[in-house]
This record gives C-alpha cells, sequence and structure tokens, in this order.
C-alpha cells in the first residue's frame, strides 16, 4: 500500500523461530479455504454458531482479507438454545456475512421432536435440513468445522471429502490426500465437504479464541457451576460441571481434563455407533 | 524449542504386526486418553464377547472391529516429557495403500513395526520404501511381540538384521531398533526389566531423540502462487511460503515466465503488520508493478529461480486401479500447477523385495516405477533432491489421483529456439507495448484460439460467430481463416506433406505475432496432422489454444457447404482430408466442441465461455462483493 520504504521492525530470523503451532493451524487452514474458493464453484460455510464455526468465519475472514466470499448457512432445527440464535444474529450483522437459514419445515410441521428418537431427529432436522439447502440453493462445496479430535468417525476425515448425491460419506473408499494436493475433481452430482479444521484440537480452537478475541455464546462459560462445552439443541445438550468462567479458566480446565468433548450430547449415546450412522447417512 | 508444535509421526508396517497395538498402549502409558474411553472399549469387548485389545482405541469404527483391520488413517496426539506428538496410523492392508500415503505424507519420522516372528513381509518393506519417497528419513524399527518368542535375543537379532539390510538398500539407517511387546507395553512409554539383555532407548525415548525435518525457512524462496484477488482496490497474491523467507521490498520472479516485480506491501487482517514472512506461512502480498500473475507460478527470487521444464524423469508409486502405459495422457499436479502431459516412456518397474528393477510395458496397481513425463507446457520444477515442495507432485486421470512421484530428473530446459541460418545476423525489435500493458487496456489477454476439424465441423461458421461476438463486447478479436489466407500469405503452398506443414507454421507465426500483441487471434484451418499442431503448440507454449471443433465425417460430408466432399468423391480433389487424407483428431484439446447436436447458437456460447474464462483477466478474480 505505503510503497517500499517501510523499516524492517522484526529481523526475519526471529520472525520464523515464533512462528508458534497456533501459526502453523491458522496458515494451514488459511490455505485450504483458499484452495477451496479457487476450486469450488458454489461454495457455503455451515455456521452452527459454535466456537468452531466461528473460528471458521474467523479464518475465513483471515484467509479473504476481512471478507466472507460466500453464503453462512445455519441449519436451524428450531430447537437450538435462544442465546444461540440471538448470537448468530448479531454476529451475522457485524461481520457482514450473507446468512441462509435452512428449516426442514416439512419435517417440524409434522411434529418431530427428540422424543421420537434422538437419531431420526438429528436425521430429519440437520442432516435432511442441509440436503434441502444444498440442493435449493445448488452448492457443490460447503466448509464445516468438524475436527478429529472430536469423535472417532471424524478422525477418519480428509480435508476434501466428496459426498454422493444423497450426502452419503463413504469412507471405506476414500480418495488419497497428501502434500496438500487435495482432489476437488469430482463427476457431476457429488459435492464437497471441505474440513480446515480438521487437524484442530478443541484445546486449539479455545487458545485461537482467545488469541484473536473470537466472539463466543457465552454458554461456554459456567454459571452456577455448570457449562455447555458442545452447543446444540436445548433438548439433546446436556452441560458438563466447572467453574470455568472465563476463557483462561476454561483453558486451564481443558488442559487438565480428560472427559470426551461430545459426552454431553445424547444423540451419540443412544447405541454404540450411532454417530457412525449419523455420519454416514450426511451428517456433519 | 517446539513452539507447542506437535512433532508428526507415521506408524506403519504389515497388517497384523501390531501397529493399532503399540499405538494404544503409546497414548494409555502416556496418559493421552479421554477418561472412560478404555473402561468403554472393555464393555464393548465383554458386549461382543471377545477379549480386549489395545488396538479398539484406534479402531473405533464399527466395521473396523468387525474385520479386524484399520480402514482409514488416524491422527491422535500425546506427549512425551520433551515435546507433544501427534501420531498418524496408517492401515497395512495392500488395498489401503492410498490411505496409508495420505497419513504417512505428512510425517516427519516413521516407526516401522515388524512382528518378531513373521519378520519383514512384502507389505513391510513396501511400507520402508514408501517411506522414503515419501522423503522421511528417520525411521525408528520397532520389533514386536516379543513376549511371543519369549524374549528370545536371537529372534530379535535376525529380524534386526534383515531390517536394517533393507533400509540401507534404500540408503537409510534406522534411528534405533528397538524390541517391543506392544501388548504388556515392554520398551515403549517406559523401559521395563523384559527383554533383559537390551539397553539401548525405548519407542519414546528414541522419538524424543529425533531431530525432525530440517527448517524449510533456510532453503531457497519458493511461494507458489495460490490466487490473485481484487476484492478492493489492492491487486493481492496468495500463497504459502514453501520454502525460504520474504520480506517488503524483495524482487520477486514468477516462473515460468519469468516476469519480476517488487514486493510493495505485505497484506493481513486481523494481524500485526509484518515486513516479512517465512516458510510455512500464508500470505499476500502486493506488486509495485501490475504484471501478469497467475495460479500455478512459483515466486523466488530472481537469482535462484526454478527452472521450467517440460520433460521429466519421476519415480511414481502408482495406486491406480488401470495399468498406465506409455503414450496414457494424465493431468500432471506439482506445486499448484496443473499440466496436460503424456507418459512418454516407462523405464522399469521396481521389485519391492530385492529392489531390483525390471523393464515393464504397463505399470500396476501399487507399482512403483520410473518413467519419462512430458508435460504439454513447461512447469517450474526442482528434483526432489533440490526441492521439497517443487520435486514431487501427483498424476491424476479424469477424476482420480492415481500417483504421487518424486522428481529424479529434469530432462530438458527449453531454452529459446536456435535461430537458423543468416537471420542469427538480425537484431529483432520487440514491441513498445508489453503485453501486460495492453491486456489491462483491453481487459483481455492475448491469444491463439485454434479451431480444429474436419472440413464442414463449423470451424469458419463458429469463428466468424466468436469474431463478431467479441467485437460487440468491445475485444481486440482478429480472424485468421486457413482457406482465405491460401490466396495471398500461402498462395505458394500446394498439398503435400511439407507444404501443409509450412501453411500451418505460417499461420502459426502470424497469430502469434497478433497474440503477442495482447490479440486474440481466432484461426479456422484444419491442421490435419497432430504433429504440425504440437510443434505450434511447442513454438507458441501457453499462448497456444486448441479447440477441437467435432463433427462426424458422415455429418460433414452430408453438410458439405462448400462442396467440397462430392467433388472428393468424384477425384477433383486429389487430397482432401477426411475422403483421400486422413485427420488426427487431437488427443487432448484445451476445448471440445461437438456440433452434430447442439445449434449453431450453443456452440457459440461454449466456445465464449471458455474465452471469457480463460483470456478474461485470468489473474483477477473478479467478485459479485
Amino acid at each position: 500500500m505505503d510503497g517500499l520504504a517501510r523499516p524492517a521492525s522484526i529481523d526475519p530470523d526471529m520472525r520464523a523461530r515464533c512462528l508458534t503451532d497456533l501459526d502453523d493451524l491458522e496458515s494451514q487452514s488459511v490455505f485450504i479455504l483458499r484452495e477451496a474458493f479457487r476450486k469450488v464453484e458454489k461454495l457455503g460455510l455451515l455456521w452452527s454458531i459454535g466456537k468452531d464455526s466461528n473460528v471458521l468465519v474467523w479464518l475465513a475472514r483471515k484467509a479473504f482479507f476481512g471478507r466472507v466470499p460466500f453464503p453462512a448457512i445455519h441449519i436451524d432445527t428450531s430447537y437450538k438454545l435462544p442465546e444461540m440464535i440471538r448470537f448468530r444474529e448479531r454476529m451475522a450483522r457485524e461481520w457482514g456475512l450473507e446468512l441462509i437459514v435452512g428449516r426442514n419445515h416439512a419435517a417440524l410441521a409434522e411434529g418431530m421432536n427428540h422424543t421420537r428418537g434422538r437419531v431420526a431427529c438429528c436425521t430429519a432436522l440437520k442432516t435432511e435440513g442441509l440436503k434441502e439447502v444444498i440442493q435449493r440453493h445448488g452448492f457443490t462445496g460447503v466448509i464445516a468445522g468438524i475436527r478429529r479430535d472430536e469423535e472417532g468417525t471424524r478422525a477418519k476425515e480428509r480435508v476434501f471429502s466428496p459426498r454422493a448425491e444423497n450426502a452419503e460419506w463413504n469412507f471405506r473408499d476414500q480418495p488419497p490426500e497428501f502434500w496438500n494436493h487435495f482432489n476437488t475433481e469430482f463427476p457431476p452430482g457429488i459435492h464437497l465437504r471441505i474440513h480446515p479444521l480438521l487437524h484442530w484440537t478443541e484445546l486449539d480452537v479455545w487458545r485461537y479464541v482467545r488469541r484473536e478475541g473470537i466472539p463466543v455464546v457465552d454458554l461456554y462459560f459456567a454459571r452456577g457451576g455448570r457449562r455447555y462445552r458442545s452447543l446444540g439443541c436445548a433438548p439433546c445438550t446436556g452441560t458438563v460441571a466447572s467453574e470455568a468462567a472465563d476463557i483462561d479458566a476454561l483453558i486451564a480446565e481443558l488442559e487438565s481434563t480428560r472427559i470426551a468433548e461430545r459426552a454431553g450430547r445424547a444423540q451419540d449415546q443412544e447405541a454404540e455407533d450411532a454417530f457412525e450412522r449419523l455420519r454416514a447417512g450426511g451428517y456433519m | 524449542m517446539h513452539n507447542g508444535r506437535a512433532f508428526p509421526i507415521a506408524i506403519v508396517g504389515h497388517v497384523d504386526h501390531g501397529k493399532s497395538t503399540l499405538i494404544g498402549r503409546l497414548l494409555h502409558d502416556t496418559g493421552a486418553l479421554p477418561e472412560g474411553k478404555v473402561a468403554a472399549l472393555k464393555e464393548a469387548s465383554r458386549k461382543r464377547g471377545m477379549p480386549f485389545e489395545w488396538s479398539f482405541v484406534m479402531d473405533a469404527l464399527k466395521i473396523e472391529r468387525d474385520q479386524g483391520i484399520t480402514i482409514d488413517t488416524t491422527r491422535i496426539r500425546f506427549a512425551s516429557a520433551a515435546r507433544p506428538y501427534v501420531i498418524i496410523d496408517a492401515p497395512g492392508h495392500v488395498e489401503f495403500l492410498k490411505n496409508m500415503l495420505t497419513g504417512a505424507a505428512a510425517a516427519e519420522a516413521a516407526i516401522l513395526v515388524v512382528d518378531v516372528i513373521e519378520g519383514l513381509s512384502e507389505q513391510t518393506r513396501r511400507h520402508a520404501f514408501l517411506l522414503n519417497l515419501l522423503g522421511i528419513r528417520e525411521i525408528i524399527v520397532a520389533v514386536n511381540k516379543m513376549d511371543r518368542c519369549g524374549y528370545a535375543k536371537d529372534a530379535f537379532d535376525r529380524v534386526a538384521h534383515a531390517a536394517s539390510r533393507y533400509l540401507a538398500g534404500l540408503d537409510l539407517a534406522a534411528a534405533a531398533i528397538i524390541p517391543i511387546s506392544a501388548r504388556n507395553g515392554d520398551m515403549i512409554a517406559r523401559r521395563s526389566v523384559s527383554p533383559s539383555w537390551y539397553d539401548g532407548p525405548s519407542v519414546l525415548q528414541a522419538l524424543d531423540a529425533l531431530a525432525g525435518a530440517p527448517d524449510e525457512a533456510d532453503r531457497p524462496l519458493r511461494l507458489p502462487v495460490q490466487d490473485v484477488y481484487k476484492f478492493d482496490e489492492r491487486r493481492i497474491i496468495v500463497g504459502r511460503i514453501e520454502s525460504g523467507r520474504l520480506r517488503a521490498g524483495d524482487r520477486l520472479t514468477f516462473s515460468p515466465g519469468g516476469r519480476s516485480a517488487r514486493i510493495a506491501s505485505l497484506e493481513s487482517w486481523n494481524a500485526q503488520e509484518a515486513v516479512t514472512a517465512a516458510a510455512g506461512q500464508s500470505v499476500g502480498l502486493t506488486l509495485d508493478e501490475d504484471i501478469f500473475v497467475e495460479r500455478g507460478q512459483v515466486a523466488s527470487a530472481p537469482d535462484a529461480a526454478p527452472p521450467a521444464a517440460s520433460r521429466l524423469k519421476l519415480r511414481l508409486f502408482h495406486f491406480g486401479h488401470a495399468p498406465l502405459r506409455a503414450g496414457d495422457a494424465v493431468r500432471l499436479q506439482i506445486g499448484l500447477a496443473e499440466r496436460a502431459a503424456t507418459i512418454e516412456a516407462v523405464e522399469s518397474v521396481v521389485d519391492i523385495n530385492d529392489l531390483t528393477r525390471r523393464s515393464a510395458a504397463a505399470i500396476g496397481r501399487h507399482d512403483i516405477a520410473d518413467v519419462v513425463l512430458h508435460s504439454r507446457t513447461p512447469v517450474a520444477v526442482e528434483t526432489a533432491l533440490e526441492g521439497r515442495h517443487l520435486g514431487r507432485g501427483i498424476l491424476r486421470r479424469g477424476h482420480h489421483i492415481v500417483a504421487g512421484f518424486l522428481v529424479a530428473a529434469v530432462l530438458d530446459a527449453p531454452q529459446a529456439a536456435p535461430v537458423a541460418g543468416a537471420a542469427r545476423h538480425l537484431t529483432p525489435v520487440t514491441s513498445a507495448v508489453p503485453p501486460a500493458e495492453r491486456s489491462a487496456a483491453w481487459g483481455h489477454a492475448g491469444a491463439v484460439l485454434w479451431l480444429t476439424g474436419l472440413s464442414g465441423a463449423g470451424k469458419s461458421t463458429l469463428a466468424l460467430a466468436l469474431e463478431r461476438e467479441l467485437f460487440r463486447r468491445d475485444w481486440r478479436a482478429v480472424l485468421l481463416d486457413g482457406d482465405s489466407l491460401r490466396r495471398g500469405l500461402n498462395a505458394d503452398l500446394g498439398f503435400s506433406e511439407a507444404a501443409r506443414a509450412e501453411n500451418v507454421r505460417r499461420i502459426g507465426a502470424v497469430a502469434r505475432h497478433l497474440a503477442e500483441s495482447g490479440m486474440i487471434a481466432i484461426v479456422a484451418c484444419i491442421a490435419p496432422r497432430a504433429i504440425h499442431r504440437e510443434r505450434l503448440r511447442h513454438a507458441l507454449g501457453p499462448l497456444f489454444h486448441e479447440v477441437y471443433v467435432k463433427a462426424s465425417l458422415d455429418l460433414c460430408e452430408r453438410r458439405d457447404v462448400k462442396g467440397l466432399y462430392a467433388k472428393a468423391r468424384r477425384g477433383e480433389i486429389a487430397s482432401f482430408t477426411g475422403v483421400s487424407d486422413p485427420y488426427e483428431p487431437p488427443a487432448a484439446p484445451e476445448l471440445e466442441i461437438g456440433t452434430d447436436g447442439p445449434t449453431p447458437a450453443e456452440c457459440l456460447g461454449h466456445l465464449l465461455e471458455y474465452v471469457e474464462r480463460v483470456f478474461r483477466p485470468a489473474d483477477v478474480r473478479r467478485l459479485a462483493s
């Protein structure tokens, strides 16, 4: 911008040595987002309002110099915690997002809720809701904030993961992915899920939230000795015992705890392979 | 100092030799597992009526537990007292080779697990070989299941010796060879009493002693251009620095092409303003001059630019289903560059067991082979020894990635064509207006759009319609029609092989001049011989865009707009392409337009879409925002 005459404030050798693990993760995620933007014709970002997808939005703004040059998609089951919806409306304005809210109106009209079976409810309201948005808007690629450390099946994912027409995930025969040569070319009818946070851990996410000052729903912070570790629908998302009322306390707590992150998600516990079945059917 | 960065290691070896068990143990013994995980898995095992296995920790998918095979790679972290690690489990089953590559390619070091009773299998050797191909030089050999042979030293020595010998054949030395029992936890995280005769390091100690890959920041600058953004008044070139360092004010050269400019600024959002950047960083930068830059070019220091080449010797590992043969067309990806390429020759296939080579006509699934590859246009490349990033890549066929490769040698470094005869005494004068200035003023790049196809396929019709439409859109486009030029420029030429070649060369030379002057030269000319068009491609380089206007001979003859087929059939035309002379259709044109089915308007739409996409400021992405 202001030409060539800027003095060097940091020695390049110093700078190289100062790169932290968070810098590495950020750089890799930015690279992935730019690949997706370049290669995918109609791109959207799944914004669950949770900490991970807030980090995704943030990384997109890093990658595209303050903008998010594709729509943010929120699949609203109508059962989301009200704080999440308020946060969505506020941040969408603040971040200048093009927001698409998807809802499976038909299933809701028929009275779908978690009492009909948690997996059935998730499939109808989230998986089918997402499929409907993908078809209606013609998305050929959807960015999602899943991480390998969340759960066993997510650990099997690729960064660029193809989904067949019915959104199914064939985890038995996935394309190879190495040296950052991502496979982005597939026959018509296939859409891509893109996972820029795949290699992040829950702790990385929180440390990055702290470093960058990324807004998150305050349900993550403890009130009365309990907090949400993961945000979903009100009936199926529980709290964990915690005294972490702010982000520093939260990070300190995570550094010492070993309880699985999705432990508060009731739908995963329904059967031993419930989450795997959800994922194979196209769940995020 | 590790800066919190996890050291990535791959764990490879034959199926059933105990990789997953080793990992389960490592995680447990270093306290990396979530609370309750082992208890839950023990409960799941009990329900299935089978004894608990440590490998269940990694084999989290139900299908894997049922089949007893790890299907895909996973990454799990643990930490020693010295540093954090991320382990990449790699499936050993031969069918899952591509998954092993996916995992192992990200590693800086590896543990090769070998069953002390079964010894080195073909699979073990293949994995060791692939680690070498992937550039992983630090390998720990874990000789597993020592409990099954009573911790016998001679059994260990046999396997250790075989492993050392094989690795030596790959020019590698094991960082350590350790007798372990993954099941019992011997010599993994803790030094145990068994085996009593062993005084070397445990697996964890050996890991902590690894140096890791050298710092890429110390190598020459390689910044592959990922994209060029123009969200606002800034034209920002983005990419990740693969090696080296840069600083605002540095001069960069972009290869291939060789144009250069200085870095005006480093751009970022919500980050401390920086004037330097180094390997590993995804950066955005602006230049002080508006030179043409596109994805796939590589920015470097002007005096240390990578060569641009089109003939390469590759060592590749093939995992496609269909055999790969000489003459096969592939898509080549090196760095962020993509090229159409052909396998020119299959030199040899490597025998994994004894590392000997044999000649072969075809490369089968999971073969490792040496080939000569011909890229249609030059690409910035280095040998694998010179540069990690530009010394390796992948091959794609259709929608599938079928091979990964290392560049063993660069066979050409294309130079300017030698100037023939007396012409060497001439001094060429280049235009006063550089191409970048014209394309900036006119809003499009210069190019040659060569429409080839049978007489009557619709070349001239399409070329005329395109010229008219581009003119309407304010583009600089000129038609060169083969038939028309034969009345003037090429009036002295007949239809012999040599005359046809000269005809194509002359039209190519004129078209090139126009394209270099920033115009779109639309050429409608049969150019029936593939070799003539290949010469054009060589002479014109990236300016040349081959458009195959495709119609069946039958239809062309029925159309017979100029009445030529009728004449040829009556024998009134001696050598007529399609009737008495062959037409060699392009194997891999930039664009193919079938005119049998669609209307002329649809064909034009197709062509326009290509022209807009490829020649419209190709280096700038305009955004709706």
